[in-house]
């Protein structure tokens, strides 16, 4: 047992069920009990997600533990197949059914008896794999399942397309701006000449997975989720991969290089060296800020960063390499990916923190007095407790962190929006610190809000007692109204009773 | 909207497959730490239950909550670490860091399936480090959402004291008196309060956790009757659960408390007095009236006090008036809000609810039907475990002019022009007595201002196709 006040990743059913609700016409089908649907709320909220999320429960009740689920999830499969008609019903298991130890397996072929579309199960233990771990076996299990069924059909495409193409794996709902990302990496392709021949899973149906062979490579942009994939296709079809993160100006150009090679290896002949200049240099502001007087002023200041591999690796090397700042600890919480991280981040930062327990983090903190911190919504909230300004650079996430306006951290575009997040956080600190040492903005004596009425009203203790209760917003207001009514009725004493009895006569 | 249908003479109940969106019960965490402040929560569950809390309370999560998991590990559930080791070793950390009055356990699907012996655990543990524990199993197979709170207050009505012999004790059992006297003498209060003499009447015990502000509103309410609340169970601090003896007087204060009033009619030999519940005016006034009915009281200035704040609503009737209203059904609340929302001039298509004690509900369920005679509607049709697959296809139907559901739906719903209201908005806003019906429609209303502010636009529906559903 571990005494645990809140976690990084979630646990393994999240990720089954993002990649599920990232393809189109896939439907999840979860075995658990009722409340567990919390899925549905964060996608519709977080995400202001317009349709329906395609997952439903098979509620686990004490009936089912009593006799087993028997003919239930089976019922509750061939029902949506016959409701919705989805490609593919992807059965989820949960914490619940994985010490239930019922064969959803054999649920799931009986089921496939009935069903037009395609059924499988999510082949994820939920207490081996966390969230990010079961997106990436989820993806993998579908797509080989889709391109097998193709082999044994003798329907996969022979051959490459004509021009070079890729397949972009890894975006899903609910990832740290991955929209925006999958907009700015489709434009980079095309900058580039490279037609996008899928992106998975977001968006993807399932039905044009027998096409991915034909990709001349795989880009993989985050570390978490798709590398199976890729390493699958490599090993069965021989395409290769990229999965340099494109996030900040050295890494992209590294991406881009890898790219060039992984093309030219096939005949492409293609040189991208013009571009990556040409972007490097005059489109993207993130090299002229380096040099910038500005960029100066951040020199050898104290950064921590903390997040997932992909984000805090990224960052972690823009912050050194590209901005000069001293990052004096870099962490993750991809515990069971540490090695890449420590081998990623060791030459750019002075301490390395593997961890999923946020009091450590929060303690690192406090003690390496950092002036911005890079982290999660978690350090976020310690940063505030420290007075410390932070950018959040990586899930877990709030609705504040799903902007609706063009914001990617990867590609060209991105390195712009990174160095306005960074700048914008050091400032920020900056700016409160002088204030702290010359006193705050204003230092003369501050003018009270509240106009004093020389009061006739005598505010018995009871009565104060309550309008303390009331949110300091409003307080005045209420305080006002009430003393407004009790001279309307010639009363001197304001006691509770007084108080409400205004505020149901005023509506305050 | 169809009123073809010849108008059913009682109440018409329905149960679908409990295929339904709702809140785990564990969520009753969030609102009874802050209330009971002296308690710690302790849900022994799985990443499963501690996601769900991390999310669902947002920012509660950052304020150093006094709630944690005991979040078990692949040995914990094949039985190869100690449960009661395990659990001490926690408790003994949250007592060494927090030393709260008393800890929760929360039990979880997981402590159901795996039959970890809670209620047998907690006594031996509680002995051994000295700090009250009391079990509540508020889980997903059992409950929803708001029941939560049900399983926590009859775990907790066994724990209130029957007999006091200390004097000072005493007095720190009734901090309502205390704080509406305010160290004067109890006679001098009464006189000076210029309220209606205190009527002798058996001791009343008031159940159900509301916000501190709702609590002294409603005991004054009562005051104002004569009527005097010898204590709340759950009380702001558990050193301070109300003195319960046999043959006290208890009367819940919402719908979802049917184990805790069971509870304390069984268990305590408490008499319960069935009202229906204070929400809204006409529900204030009929649960006042019930109980001084109870004790033979002829209420006071009741018929007027409701007219007046009906006069005080009107700018919010007026939107009502003549619109549908449809609920999927997850928190316990739709009843007493159907009702209420009837009285405003609204009809009703739908009562989704997650479970229906028609015993506790009773009198509630008579106001309804009363109510709906009263204001010529239709009875609405109540539909128990619903199956929120079915309600949609019913909604595309009907087409009510609201449709308060969870947030899983409300969305979606909005971009096929579908008006909603999230429902769990009920459950953390003040809702209860005279003086707040006026935020229960400040609620219901606000999407329908939303869209007379909006209407000109032309931007209702906003999905390409029109799927299915």
């Amino acid at each position: 047992m571990k005494l645990a006040y809140w976690m990084y990743a979630g646990p393994a059913h999240i990720g089954t069920l993002r990649i599920a609700s990232s393809f189109k016409n896939v439907h999840a089908i979860m075995h658990a009990p009722l409340g567990d649907d919390y899925f549905n709320v964060m996608r519709s909220m977080l995400e202001r997600e317009r349709n329906f999320t395609p997952v439903t429960t098979s509620v686990v009740d004490r009936n089912v533990l009593a006799r087993g689920s028997q003919e239930k999830v089976v019922d509750n499969i061939v029902r949506k197949d016959g409701e919705e008609h989805p490609d593919l019903i992807v059965l989820t298991p949960t914490c619940t059914s994985s010490i239930l130890q019922e064969d959803l397996q054999n649920f799931v072929e009986r089921a496939q008896l009935d069903s037009k579309g395609d059924v499988l199960l999510a082949d994820v233990n939920h207490y081996r794999y966390n969230e990010l771990q079961a997106a990436d076996r989820t993806l993998g299990q579908i797509v080989r399942f889709y391109l097998d069924k193709a082999a044994k059909k003798g329907e996969l495409p022979s051959g490459k397309t004509e021009q070079p193409s890729v397949n972009i794996i890894g975006l899903t709902t609910l990832g740290f701006h991955n929209n925006h990302d999958c907009t700015e990496l489709k434009r980079l392709m095309a900058d580039l000449g490279i037609t996008v021949n899928a992106v998975l899973p977001e968006g993807a149906s399932v039905q044009d997975l027998k096409n991915l062979p034909r990709a001349w490579f795989n880009l993989i942009p985050y570390r978490e989720l798709g590398l199976s994939t890729a390493q699958y296709l490599q090993e069965h079809f021989g395409t290769p991969y990229v999965d340099v993160t494109p996030m900040g100006v050295v890494e992209t150009a590294r991406c881009l290089r890898q790219i060039q090679a992984v093309l030219n290896e096939q005949g492409a002949a293609v040189n991208y060296e013009a571009y990556i200049e040409e972007q490097t240099l005059h489109v993207s502001q993130a090299a002229w800020f380096s040099r910038s007087i500005d960029c100066q002023n951040l020199t050898g200041k104290k950064a921590v960063v903390f997040g997932d591999n992909t984000h805090a690796a990224a960052i972690t090397k823009v912050l050194a390499r590209e901005m000069g700042i001293q990052v004096v600890m870099a962490g993750t919480y991809c515990k069971y990916d540490a090695d890449w991280f420590r081998e990623q981040v060791g030459p750019y930062c002075d301490e390395v923190l593997i961890s999923e327990d946020n009091a450590e983090i929060a303690n690192a903190i406090a003690r390496l007095e950092p002036a911005a911190i890079f982290g999660t919504q978690m350090e976020r909230h310690v940063g505030k407790r420290l007075d410390i300004p932070c950018g959040v650079i990586s899930a877990p996430i709030h609705i504040q962190n799903f902007p609706i306006g063009y914001k990617p951290f990867v590609g060209y575009e991105g390195t712009n929006q990174l160095v306005d997040l960074i700048y914008n956080s050091f400032t920020l600190g900056m700016e409160d610190h002088l204030l702290e040492i010359f006193g705050g903005h204003d230092t003369k004596d501050v003018i009270t809000k509240e106009m004093a009425p020389d009061s006739d009203l005598n505010w018995t203790k009871d009565g104060l007692a309550e309008l303390n209760k009331i949110p300091g917003f409003v307080r005045g207001k209420v305080k006002r109204n009430t003393e407004r009514f009790a001279r309307d009725r010639g009363l001197s004493d304001i006691n509770a009773e007084v108080l409400y009895a205004a505020k149901e006569a005023v509506g305050a | 909207m169809t009123l073809a249908n010849p108008q059913p003479q009682a109440l018409n109940f329905d149960c679908e497959t409990g295929n339904y969106h709702t809140f785990c019960p564990i969520s009753c965490v969030a609102w009874l730490y802050q209330k009971i402040e002296d308690s710690f929560f302790l849900v022994i569950g799985t990443k499963t239950c501690g996601y769900f809390l991390q999310n669902a309370m947002g920012v509660m999560i950052f304020a150093e909550p006094r709630y944690a998991m005991a979040e078990l590990e692949e040995g914990d559930i094949s039985a190869q670490l100690n449960d009661y080791e395990e659990l001490k070793r926690l408790c003994a950390q949250i007592k060494r860091d927090r030393n709260p009055s008393v800890i929760v356990w929360i039990g979880t699907c997981t402590t159901e399936i795996i039959k970890m012996d809670l209620e047998g655990l907690a006594p031996k543990l509680e002995a051994e480090i000295g700090i009250p524990i009391v079990v509540a199993r508020a889980n997903g197979l059992d409950y929803a959402f708001t029941q939560g709170e049900d399983t926590v207050l009859a775990a907790m009505a066994a724990r209130c004291p029957d007999k006091i012999t200390a004097p000072e004790e005493k007095e720190e059992r009734n901090p309502i008196s205390r704080l509406l006297n305010f160290g004067r003498k109890k006679e001098e209060a009464i006189a000076e309060s210029g309220e209606a003499e205190s009527v002798d009447h058996p001791p009343l015990v008031l159940f159900g956790s509301l916000p501190d502000p709702v609590v002294t509103q409603l005991t004054l309410e009562l005051k104002k009757q004569g009527i005097q609340v010898s204590g709340w169970l759950p009380a702001k601090r558990y050193t301070e659960l109300p003195l319960i003896e046999e043959g006290y007087y208890a009367c819940g204060v919402n719908p979802f408390l049917s184990r805790t009033a069971t509870t304390l009619m069984r268990r305590r030999k408490c008499k319960l007095i069935g009202a229906p519940f204070p929400i809204g005016p006409d529900g204030t006034r009929a649960w006042i009236e019930k109980i001084c009915s109870v004790f033979g009281i002829e209420p006071q200035g009741l018929e007027e006090r409701e007219a007046k704040i009906w006069e005080s609503l009107e700018d919010y009737l007026q939107l009502l008036r003549g619109k549908s209203v449809f609920f999927m059904g997850d928190n316990l609340l739709e009843v007493s809000l159907a009702r209420f929302l009837i009285r405003c001039g609204m009809t009703c298509h739908e009562i989704g609810i997650p479970y229906m004690d028609k015993r506790y509900q009773g009198a509630e369920l008579a106001l309804l039907e009363q109510t709906c005679h009263q204001m010529g509607v239709p009875l609405p049709r109540i539909v128990e475990k619903p199956d929120n697959y079915n309600q949609l296809q019913r909604i595309a139907e009907l087409s009510p002019d609201l449709v308060i559901t969870g947030m899983a739906h409300a969305n979606p719903l909005e971009a096929r022009g579908v008006t909603t209201k999230w429902s769990v908005e009920f459950t953390f806003a003040q809702i209860h007595g005279f003086a707040n019906a006026r935020d229960i429609l400040e609620l219901a209303t606000r999407p329908l201002r939303r869209n007379n502010n909006l209407k000109e636009l032309g931007w209702e529906k906003l999905v390409k196709d029109e799927a299915k559903v």
